[in-house]
């Protein structure tokens, strides 16, 4: 508790200092937050799409305000790295082919194909891609 | 049928907005909702006003509003006067929704369920002829009569476009007229705390112009053995043949997966062996606007989110999840549930 306490303003100076650092040089940009950087209007279409085939009713999805069911993990936060479900390398790709057909593209996934067109699949993986392009 | 939307607008009619009434029940009680607000504002601002005359009047004007004729007047005759002119109209104005059936009216059954409502068609004589849940489908300008009956607790059916609140009563059936006077989906709710997803309780009415009206009906008896002709309430129609429905690329047979899942033992789909009466019938399911008693729009996520996971999206319900359904048997029960019309 003590400890803690103590530590506190230190980390905070620190902090400070970083922040007036990255003022004065204008170098510290964040560290590239993605690889994809989606279309606007292929994923708004995205979304349309999502809420259209209720993907809301197993996963919790930014910008689906209802219904949020987790059947399915929630998907806020999700970004383009680390393996799709644990296991496809994260491409616009791999995450149209599953959100599509998911037993297709991940032998023994619980996640039960979509009734999605091939461009519709593009859009919803543009969408979802596209959430952490800040 | 169901057309895109975002969300969670009312396209699918749910949930249902208040004070903005379709039919002539729903009318007085919105014309009175109104008139009682305008007359609160008007008082409000009267005893605003002699509040702040009370401070900052005249020495003249405060021993006036402190006399003890501003209390008659102002205490005992105005309100006296307002409120029996507001008594005998208010009940003028809502006689109707009192009225008595002449005995023509189409008659439908709504029993409250925790937390759906069951829904009979019933004929002339209160057989049921047809039976769905948690959607109401009405022909345009007919009243219709609505009896009201429990399976367990108190609920309230409550359509704000179409009419008053009325309590459904276990042992008891109550009648409500409603009428709707425009085509068009109209949400529902249950309006009396009946427990754990009370909020979550919902239906949508559907109200169809006359020949949409004849088509629907049509639709939904052409199964039934002996529905002749005349049986459709307010029309006379040709029966349809039954449409074939299309065969999709799952290898499962979702049929057999229904019954062989429990979930026949809960719910009732006609013309096979699944009979439950524990949850909403399912024979037409896949022409449902709605899932979960009116709060999901039906399509195929949210019909396997629900059988997946139905605890997270309606905390409390009864129906269990089925979280150990392989994915290709969640999709096949889906879509043999989709073809159910
Ligand atoms: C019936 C429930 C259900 C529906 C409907 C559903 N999903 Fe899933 N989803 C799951 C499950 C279960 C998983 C976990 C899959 C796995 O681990 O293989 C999953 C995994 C995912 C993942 C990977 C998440 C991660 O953390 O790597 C994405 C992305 C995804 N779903 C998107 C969608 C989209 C988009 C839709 C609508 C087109 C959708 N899901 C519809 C159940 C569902
Ligand atoms: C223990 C009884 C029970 C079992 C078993 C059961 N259900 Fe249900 N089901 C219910 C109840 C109760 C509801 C209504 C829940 C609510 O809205 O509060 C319901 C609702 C539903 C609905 C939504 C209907 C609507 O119009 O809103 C569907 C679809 C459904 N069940 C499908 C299934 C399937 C498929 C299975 C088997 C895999 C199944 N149910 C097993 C009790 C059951
Ligand atoms: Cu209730």
């Amino acid at each position: 508790m003590m400890g803690n306490l103590a530590l506190g303003p230190r980390r905070a100076m620190t902090l400070g200092t970083a922040i007036a650092l990255c003022a004065g040089l204008d170098a510290c940009k964040a560290p590239p937050e993605s690889r994809y950087v989606s279309d606007p209007a292929d994923a708004r279409h995205g979304l349309e799409v999502i809420e259209r085939v209720g993907c809301g009713a197993c996963h919790e999805i930014p910008g689906v305000g209802w219904p949020e069911g987790n059947a399915g993990p929630s998907l806020r936060g999700f970004d383009d790295f680390g393996p799709i479900a644990g296991q496809l390398p994260n491409t616009p790709t791999n995450l149209a082919a599953f959100v599509r057909n998911a037993p297709l593209a991940k032998p023994g996934s619980p996640m039960p194909a979509m009734p999605l067109s091939v461009a519709e699949a593009r859009d919803v993986a543009a969408y979802l891609h596209g959430l952490d392009d800040g | 049928m169901v057309e895109a939307g975002s969300a969670f607008d009312a396209w699918w009619g749910w949930p249902p907005p208040v004070l903005d009434p379709a039919g002539p029940y729903a009318d007085s009680v919105t014309t009175l909702a109104w008139v009682l607000f305008g007359l609160g504002v008007i008082v409000t601002l009267i005893v605003v006003a002699a509040v702040y005359l009370a401070v900052n009047g005249s020495k003249r004007t405060k021993s006036k509003l402190g006399g003890e004729r501003a209390v008659w007047i102002g205490g005992i005759a105005f309100p006296g006067i307002v409120l029996t002119i507001l008594l005998v109209w208010g009940l003028a104005l809502t006689a109707s929704l009192t009225k008595t059936p002449t005995g023509d009216e189409m008659r439908v059954r709504v029993t409250g369920h925790m937390w759906w409502f069951d829904v009979e068609y019933l004929d002339s004589a209160g057989n049921v002829v047809l039976r769905d849940s948690n959607e109401l489908h009405l022909p345009v300008g007919e009243p219709v009569v609505i009896e009201l009956a429990s399976a367990d607790v108190i609920h309230s059916f409550w359509v704000p476009n179409l009419s008053g609140k009325e309590d459904m009563i276990p042992g008891r059936v109550n009648e409500l007229l409603v009428q709707a006077d425009k085509a068009g989906r109209f949400g529902g709710i249950c309006a009396e705390y009946c427990g754990g997803p009370h909020a979550l309780m919902g239906f949508v009415t559907v109200a169809h112009g006359s020949s949409e009206w004849r088509e629907w009906w049509k639709d939904r008896t052409r199964s039934l053995p002996g529905i002749a002709d005349q049986d459709v309430p307010g029309e006379t129609v040709v029966l349809a043949s039954n449409p074939a429905t299309p065969p999709d690329l799952n290898p499962l047979d979702g049929r057999q997966l229904f019954m062989n899942s429990g979930c026949a033992a809960c719910h009732r789909v006609a013309g096979t062996e699944a009979n439950g009466l524990a949850g909403p019938d399912l024979t037409h399911v896949g022409n449902r606007l709605s899932l979960g008693a009116g709060i999901l729009p039906n399509n195929r996520g949210t019909m396997m989110g629900w059988i997946g996971n139905s605890q997270s999206i309606k905390p409390g319900n009864r129906m269990p999840n089925y979280d150990m359904l392989s994915a290709d048997e969640l999709e096949a029960i889906a879509i043999w549930l989709e073809q159910q019309k």
